[in-house]
């Protein structure tokens, strides 16, 4: 059944992926609504090949259900592939095929009728630069930078004109210039497609993507807008200062007892104490601290809100996969 | 159909621009034309290319596997399989269109073969039925070596491995039955001379047709392709 307006274009649900004995995808659900682009972030070996796989009807899944577009990913799965587009990480071409020829041949498969097709790979020519120079549609795919096989990869995925892309890392390998200009063509796609895309790398997926969904040993760590993980992950405002004037407890006493600081951690730092304070919810005692050192006439030589970054948990549960596979194999 | 048109020529193309196609082409002709000239083309002898297909069907059991490794196990080795397989077609558009696309190779091969046909024709009078019945042999074994290579080629992904076990097969199919049929031992030497490659290829060298040996290519290769289809599919429960 074709989704109407308000279903989502993919949806996931209790999604399992086992390669013999080794769990890849761990139960995930999710669901991906029409015109977003999401971003699939994780480190490397989360799972996120193998869920994209899954969802291009490329491999089976051991359990859950997965549907794009509306059709069944197993069931449907000649359906769901005429309403995708999939970019492979590692964007395989057929070496000795030149550029046209290969986009042509590819247009074929994808069943635009032949009158059409010259037409359509122009357009993505076009839309992914490879009109420019003007000898390059008629190179060898081997004989083609990395950042121009991304672009004949990406408008390769294009030439149907697909309700779903599906990019696995579309920007791995590509100089920064390439990596924005890619981000830019991603981000134009969303007016008429659904993107996801799957990175390990968060800077880029933040500015890309309206959505995140976090993948770590194969299950869905968090998921949401960049602002909404932010909150949750970070957690209430961490303010740092270091300030003298007394004794280090009285310090943290004092601050301690300011109605907006929750949590106060004591460290020496030579003559100064540095206070690691955690606000209570949203609030930022940064004002109220600066009036009670100026009232008891403490020197203050630093006073910050330290701005924790979706960066550190990312970094952190790449960490803790990492030793947990560590655990693992040990 | 007409996607399995699209690999075939997209195959056939491949083979074109590929010098490793070229190479194994040329020792092919090579190898043919040295044993024209050793064995047939000398005065007084019989006008007939009968010892040259025998001697085709042998260089074929190794040169056609070359031919036909890269077929599926590039595909997979290169990661190429990922965008083929997620496009709106099925594992039998690929392997009856490569299938399709290696014998379109395979004939332009043959053909160029025609040149030593015209070279004796020149100075004798082949018979033009019994030469005809002789490339009739050739492409029906070609298919059948064809079909085997398809089939190690979708076993995995190592272009040589595919090679060997296809020659190995092919070797197989033609040596064994030859040396039970040596043996001399009933009921078998019987069976064995219905399953044997080299006897069919005798036969139509010599002009004969038989619809036994034109069955048992047909069906051969059938299996062999239905082989290679099962095995590709697989790939996905693996």
């Amino acid at each position: 059944m074709p989704p109407t307006n308000g279903s989502p274009m993919i949806d996931v649900k209790n999604l399992t992926k086992w390669y013999g004995p080794v769990l890849a995808v761990d139960d995930i659900s999710f669901h991906v609504d029409r015109g977003q682009i999401v971003g699939f972030l994780g480190p490397n070996g989360a799972g996120k090949s193998t869920t994209l796989r899954i969802l291009t009807s490329f491999l089976p899944a051991t359990g859950g259900k997965a549907t794009v577009a509306g059709f069944d990913v197993l069931a449907e799965s000649m359906e769901v592939r005429r309403r995708i587009g999939y970019m492979p990480e590692s964007v395989p071409l057929y070496g000795e095929m030149r550029v046209r020829e290969y986009l042509t041949y590819r247009a074929a498969l994808r069943e635009i009728p032949r009158r059409e097709r010259r037409a359509a790979v122009d357009r993505v020519a076009q839309r992914c630069w490879l009109s420019e120079p003007e000898d390059m549609m008629r190179r060898r795919l081997d004989q083609l930078s990395r950042g121009y096989k991304q672009r004949v990869g990406l408008a390769d995925v294009l030439l149907h004109n697909p309700p779903v892309l599906i990019l696995d890392e579309p920007t791995i390998g590509l100089d920064p210039a390439q990596i924005r200009a890619m981000r830019d063509l991603i981000t134009g796609l969303a007016a008429e497609h659904t993107v996801i895309l799957s990175s390990h790398i968060l800077a880029e997926v933040e500015q890309t993507c309206s959505h995140l969904i976090i993948i770590a040993g194969g299950r869905i760590v968090a998921a949401g807008t960049s602002g909404e993980l932010r909150q949750r992950v970070i957690g209430p405002n961490r303010i740092i200062t270091e300030m003298k004037g007394a004794e280090p407890n009285v310090l943290a006493a004092d601050v301690g007892g300011l109605d907006s600081v929750g949590d106060v951690q004591v460290q020496r730092a030579g003559n100064w104490t540095r206070l690691m304070i955690a606000a209570n919810d949203d609030s930022d005692p940064r004002s109220a601290i600066f009036q009670l050192a100026a009232k008891k006439d403490y020197t203050i030589r630093e006073l910050r809100r330290e701005v924790a970054s979706l960066e550190d948990f990312f970094v952190q549960i790449t960490y803790e996969q990492n030793t947990q596979t560590t655990d693992q194999s040990a | 159909m007409r996607k399995t048109l699209i690999i075939a020529r997209r195959e056939l193309a491949a083979y074109f621009v590929s010098p490793m196609a070229y190479v194994i082409g040329g020792l092919f002709l090579l190898a043919s034309a040295l044993w024209f000239f050793h064995s047939i083309f000398i005065p007084g002898r019989q006008a007939s290319l009968r010892p040259l297909f025998e001697a085709m069907a042998y260089i074929l059991t190794f040169a056609l596997p070359l031919l036909t490794m890269r077929l599926v196990a590039d595909e997979v080795h290169t990661g190429t399989v990922e965008t083929l397989m997620t496009a709106p077609i099925t594992e039998a558009h690929v392997i009856v269109g490569k299938f399709l696309g290696v014998m379109g190779f395979y004939l332009a091969l043959l053909a160029t073969t025609l040149v030593l046909l015209v070279l004796m024709a020149i100075y004798g009078q082949p018979d033009t039925g019994v030469v005809t019945m002789g490339y009739l042999g050739m492409v029906l074994v070609g298919a059948l070596f064809v079909s085997v290579g398809l089939f190690a080629s979708a076993m995995t992904s190592y272009q040589l491995v595919a090679a060997i076990v296809a020659a190995g097969i092919c070797a197989a199919m033609v040596l064994l039955p030859q040396a039970v049929i040596a043996t001399g031992l009933a009921p078998w030497d019987r069976l064995a001379s219905r399953l044997s490659v080299m006897m069919y290829v005798k036969d139509t060298a010599r002009g004969v047709f038989d619809t036994r040996g034109v069955i048992f290519f047909v069906t051969t290769s059938a299996v062999f392709l239905y082989l290679s289809i099962k095995t590709m599919e697989s790939r996905r429960w693996r």
